[in-house]
Parts: structure tokens; C-alpha cells; sequence
């Protein structure tokens, strides 16, 4: 196979990694302060994919329009979730708290069967099929649309955990929660406020996605793995990790789907996530565990 | 026997007997539909009693018992369909595969000291790389699946597993039953204490001398050979195995509704979270059949799972054991 072909999939893999790195970033920026583990985090960014394709369906909206109506309405849905359900069971152990978002994951799929059915529908923009073409090199419009959009959004992201002092209060929690308390930050109203952020990035992914997928809800526990892998490869509660994560994971998947069978792909995402989880278990970027 | 039902009082004695028996006897009056049914939930009892020993007596949390149900399954039936061996004896190949599963996880896991969520996340990517791999396997069917030959349906034949439902209902039931006696009987015993010890503080433990990573290694190995058997259930009753189906995380998350909803780490509650959830689940689907909800069956079981975390974290057994006076505390005679 000729160079510019590897490079032409090393560029769509990137790009589509950029949004991977935005979803991977919801489960790490919640892991990294509540220490939970969404289990319900692929479901939530379906929602978001659901909630995209009906504004277009209905008002013809593009689906990066729809960005911040999506992450408004997760941030909701995440920031009610925490306050009402997750704070109840914060004294469990974190098994339970873990297989109650399994069950949530359970229950938002099944509604989404209910209310769409089980198969795949498409957001078909007018420049779905375009491509730029830079001398032999030729990159899907929707892809450098969703990279530039995924971008965006962490960078806005970033900027608020660096610069706003919510975000430094959140940044506190994470880092000392006696000492959150001690100071007198309002850790319960935070840890809401934290996943509802996370929510909201789900929400603005599954927005941007739905232009490179076609959605349906059996999606959603694939998104769930595929972000634990990239997490994990990353670094758990690592926001650059998060990133990294996405466009390795991105490109690496790319390039196995070229060079092996293109369904094995995941296989080796899976391999590559047994092999950190024993050699690494902190992730390229993570802290040492204590 | 005596020491199976100590610590439980005459009139649960007698309530289990009778349990039991009402089981026995079921089939004379209950129609194939419900015979089906109960045949699920004993199904869904077992496994959840295989995985109950894992998060409930060792503190293990696995998110891949579709792995060690689907190897069994794929290794009985594999060995039927190729090479015609009934699976009586295959059960002892299944068994063996989904041990070995089970103790590469285990020994990478503990060899590593990788515990709690990511260890449940090891489980997942485990069992998701088997799945992909048997995908593409042409021998195991591939996504296409593997089918296993039906004949003599009308027949008892309990050496190729090729019978009635009726055959299929008193085998599960026996599993369901046999496994909580195994399970009593191990958790009376010098490893229950060592497992509950490991549980409830794994530091401790290791430092009052329990070898941990034996005791969590047999606790793994138990329950994944516990599942390589139910696997084996599964091909023979349902004939067909699909590698998105059997080993999917759905179906491992599955594993676990019905022993959160009786109660993790207790002995009968597997049994009873199954008798509520399915029933419940198949009557409600039953009554919204006229609007054709393809997902009721399991928000239902997402809510009572969720709603049992939330309000009940213990499970309805502790709680209704204790109401109806069905144990004595111990150190109490009746």
C-alpha cells in the first residue's frame, strides 16, 4: 500500500480520536474528583447522539449546532443524577456504587430502545460526503469539522478547571477532600457540579460523533469500554491523558483496520488495555496509585 | 446435614422444605410457558450464586462472568458438534477451560495487585477480547454462530443433554440447589472465614498470614468452573451460541441482577433476586406486549437493581429472613 494511504488513515484516525480524547475526558474529569467509575458513560453520550439527531430530524438543526443544547441538557441530567442518586450511596462501598451505574446504564439503554427502536438512523449533513484534498492527501470534511469541534470543547474545558475558581475548587476537592471541607468548600454542591460537567462533554461528543456514526442504542456499551480503555491507557483522572488516550487509541484502531481485519481492531484496543491495566495500572500519564 | 441448616430456625426449615418440594413437584401443573420460565430463573439463581462467591464471600468484583460462561458453553458445544462428545464428559473439558480463564485473570490480576473497579475492568477486557477472538474464530461458527444439531428433543437422553424440557428443568434445578448447598457448605468451612476475612479487610488479612492470592485464586477458580457448567446448560437447552450474545457485557451485568436484588453475600438470595426479577419481568412484558416495548423487561430490572442499591443495599433476603424468623442468631438456640 502506497504511503499517502497510510497517511490519509492516520489523519482520519487522529481527528476521530480528538472526539474519543472529548468522551474519554467526561469519564476522567468525574473519576479524577468523585472517584466513581460511570459505568453509564457510553449511555449518556447516546443520549447526547439521540438528543442531536432529533433537533436535526425536527429543526434541521447540524448536529455541531446542537453542541451546546446537548451539553446543557447532560449537564442537567449529570448534575441531578450525582445530587439526587450517586451522593445517597457515597458510604458503599465502591462495588455498589459501581453496579448502580451499571444498572442506570442498563435503564437508559432499554428507554432508548423503547423510544427509537434498534436501528441505526444518520444525521446526513449536506457536507457529509466532501473531502479536502491537500496534494494527494485527502481528509473527510465531517472529520476535521468534528476535530476542530472536539478540540474547542476541551479547550474551553481546560481553561475552565485552570482558570475560573470553580474549577480551581473542583481542582481542590480532587486533590484534598478533608481539606476541601476544612476550607469550607461546598463539596457535595462540587461533586454535582463535576459530573455534570463530565455529563455535558458526553453530551457535546455524542453531538459531534453522530456526524462519523450512525446511531443506534447497542452503541452505548461500546462507547462505555472504548473510553475505559482510553482512560486507562491514558491515565485515570489524567485530563492530558484523556487526550493522548483518544488519539492513540484513534489512530491505533485506524491503522489496525487497515493493516488487520477491520473488526479486530477492538481486539487489540482490548489487549492494549489488559496490557496496561497489569504493567501500568496508573496509565501513561496517571499518577502512582497509593 | 445437620450443619447445612445450622442457624436456620424449624419454621425455615420447614419453608425450604416445602420451597423445595412446591419446586419438585412444579412441573405437574405448570404449563410449558411457565415451566420455561422457571427454568430461566433457576438458570439465572445458579449463576448469580457463582458470581455471589466471588463479590460476596472473596470480595472480587467481576464484570466477565460472560467469559466463563461462554468458554464453557463454546467448549461443550464445540466438542459436540466436531467430534460427537456427548457432553457428560465434555462438561469436564468446560470445566476445564473456564478454570483456566479464570486463573490467567487471577494470576494476572493478583500477581499485580489490581483490585476492586480495576479489577472488574480486567474481567471486561478479558471477556471482550475472548468475544472478538471467537468472532473470528470460522471453527466456533464465527458471528454466524454455532448451532447444535436437534434430535431425540422428545427423548430423555441425559448423556447428550438431548431431552425435554422437562429433563432441562430438574438438571438446573439440581445445579440451583446443589450450588447453595456447596456454597453453605464452603462457607462454614476454614476457606469461608479465610474469604470473608480477605473481603472485609484484604490488608488485615495478609497480615494474620492468609495467603491471599491462594485463597482469592480458589475463589475465582470455584466460581468460573461453577459458570463453565451453566455455560454448558445454556448451549444444550438453547442450541444456538452467538459470541455478541453469550459473551457480551450485557449478559455479565445480567449475572448480577439477581443476587444484588436478593442480596450480595448471602447464600439464598441469588436464588430468591432470580424468583422475583423474572417472573415480574416476564408478566410485565406479558401486559405491555399490546405496545410492543422490546426493552421493558430489563428497565424493570435496571429499576428494581437501582432502587435496591439506593433504598436496600443489603438485598431483600437479610430483610426478610429477619421478618419472617427464618434464622437464629448465632450463639441463640431456638
Amino acid at each position: 500500500m502506497p504511503l499517502d494511504t497510510y497517511i490519509n488513515v492516520l489523519i482520519n484516525g487522529v481527528l476521530t480520536g480528538l472526539v474519543y480524547g472529548l468522551s474519554a475526558l467526561g469519564l476522567s474529569v468525574i473519576f479524577g474528583v468523585i472517584r466513581i467509575v460511570n459505568f453509564a458513560h457510553g449511555e449518556m453520550m447516546v443520549i447526547g447522539m439521540f438528543l442531536a439527531l432529533v433537533l436535526f430530524r425536527w429543526f434541521g438543526f447540524d448536529p455541531l449546532l446542537s453542541i451546546p443544547v446537548a451539553a446543557v441538557v447532560l449537564f442537567g441530567v449529570g448534575y441531578a443524577l450525582q445530587a439526587v442518586v450517586i451522593a445517597r450511596v457515597a458510604h458503599l462501598a465502591d462495588h455498589m456504587q459501581f453496579l448502580l451505574l451499571a444498572a442506570i446504564a442498563i435503564i437508559i439503554v432499554s428507554a432508548c430502545l423503547m423510544i427509537f427502536g434498534p436501528d441505526a438512523q444518520s444525521a446526513q449533513t449536506d457536507y457529509s460526503l466532501d473531502t479536502f484534498a491537500i496534494g494527494d492527501i485527502i481528509i473527510d470534511k465531517v472529520r476535521v469539522y468534528a476535530g476542530i469541534a472536539a478540540l474547542a470543547v476541551t479547550g474551553a474545558l481546560l481553561m475552565f478547571f485552570r482558570y475560573t475558581a470553580t474549577g480551581k475548587a473542583i481542582r481542590a476537592c480532587a486533590d484534598n477532600y478533608l481539606g476541601a471541607l476544612v476550607v469550607g468548600l461546598n463539596v457535595g454542591r462540587l461533586y454535582a457540579l463535576t459530573f455534570g460537567i463530565g455529563a455535558a462533554c458526553l453530551g457535546a461528543a455524542g453531538c459531534i460523533i453522530l456526524l462519523l456514526v450512525d446511531v443506534h442504542p447497542y452503541l452505548a456499551p461500546s462507547y462505555t469500554l472504548l473510553a475505559f480503555v482510553i482512560v486507562i491507557v491514558g491515565g485515570m483522572g489524567s485530563l492530558a491523558g484523556a487526550l493522548l488516550g483518544g488519539v492513540l487509541i484513534g489512530a491505533s484502531e485506524a491503522l489496525a483496520g487497515v493493516l488487520l481485519d477491520p473488526s479486530l481492531k477492538t481486539a487489540f484496543s482490548f489487549a492494549l488495555l489488559i496490557v496496561v491495566l497489569l504493567v501500568r495500572p496508573q496509565g501513561l500519564l496517571g499518577k502512582a496509585l497509593q | 446435614m445437620s450443619g447445612l441448616f445450622a442457624g436456620v430456625s424449624t419454621r425455615g426449615r420447614v419453608l425450604f422444605a416445602a420451597f423445595l418440594a412446591f419446586l419438585i413437584v412444579a412441573p405437574l401443573f405448570l404449563n410449558d410457558y411457565w415451566l420455561a420460565i422457571i427454568i430461566i430463573v433457576c438458570y439465572l439463581g445458579y449463576t448469580g450464586q457463582s458470581w455471589n462467591l466471588m463479590l460476596g464471600f472473596a470480595g472480587l468484583l467481576s464484570i466477565g462472568h460472560a467469559l466463563f460462561i461462554g468458554v464453557g458453553a463454546y467448549t461443550g458445544a464445540a466438542l459436540f458438534v466436531h467430534f460427537g462428545v456427548p457432553p457428560a464428559l465434555g462438561i469436564f473439558a468446560a470445566i476445564l477451560v473456564a478454570v483456566v480463564a479464570g486463573s490467567i485473570i487471577g494470576a494476572l490480576g493478583f500477581r499485580f495487585e489490581i483490585r476492586g473497579v480495576y479489577f472488574a475492568l480486567l474481567t471486561i477486557a478479558f471477556a471482550e477480547f475472548v468475544r472478538i477472538m471467537v468472532d473470528h474464530s470460522r471453527w466456533l461458527g464465527g458471528t454466524a454462530g454455532l448451532f447444535l444439531p436437534v434430535q431425540n428433543r422428545e427423548g430423555i437422553d441425559l448423556l447428550n443433554l438431548r431431552g425435554s424440557p422437562l429433563m432441562f428443568y430438574y438438571i438446573i434445578l439440581f445445579l440451583n440447589f446443589g450450588a447453595l448447598a456447596l456454597c453453605r457448605w464452603l462457607l462454614a468451612g476454614r476457606l469461608g472465614y479465610y474469604w470473608q476475612a480477605i473481603r472485609d479487610d484484604h490488608d488485615a488479612a495478609q497480615a494474620l498470614g492468609i495467603n491471599v492470592f491462594r485463597y482469592k485464586m480458589i475463589a475465582v477458580m470455584i466460581s468460573s468452573a461453577m459458570a463453565g457448567v451453566a455455560g454448558v446448560f445454556y448451549a444444550f437447552y438453547y442450541n444456538n451460541l452467538f459470541p455478541e450474545q453469550i459473551f457480551s457485557v450485557e449478559q455479565s451485568v445480567q449475572v448480577t441482577f439477581a443476587p444484588i436484588v436478593g442480596g450480595v453475600g448471602t447464600l439464598f438470595g441469588p436464588i430468591l433476586g432470580a424468583f422475583i426479577l423474572m417472573p415480574l419481568g416476564r408478566v410485565l412484558s406479558t401486559l405491555t406486549e399490546h405496545w410492543n416495548l422490546p426493552g421493558i423487561q430489563l428497565l424493570f430490572w435496571g429499576i428494581c437493581v437501582a432502587g435496591i442499591v439506593l433504598f436496600r443495599p443489603a438485598g431483600i433476603w437479610p430483610w426478610m429472613a429477619r421478618t419472617l424468623r427464618l434464622t437464629v442468631r448465632p450463639g441463640k438456640d431456638e
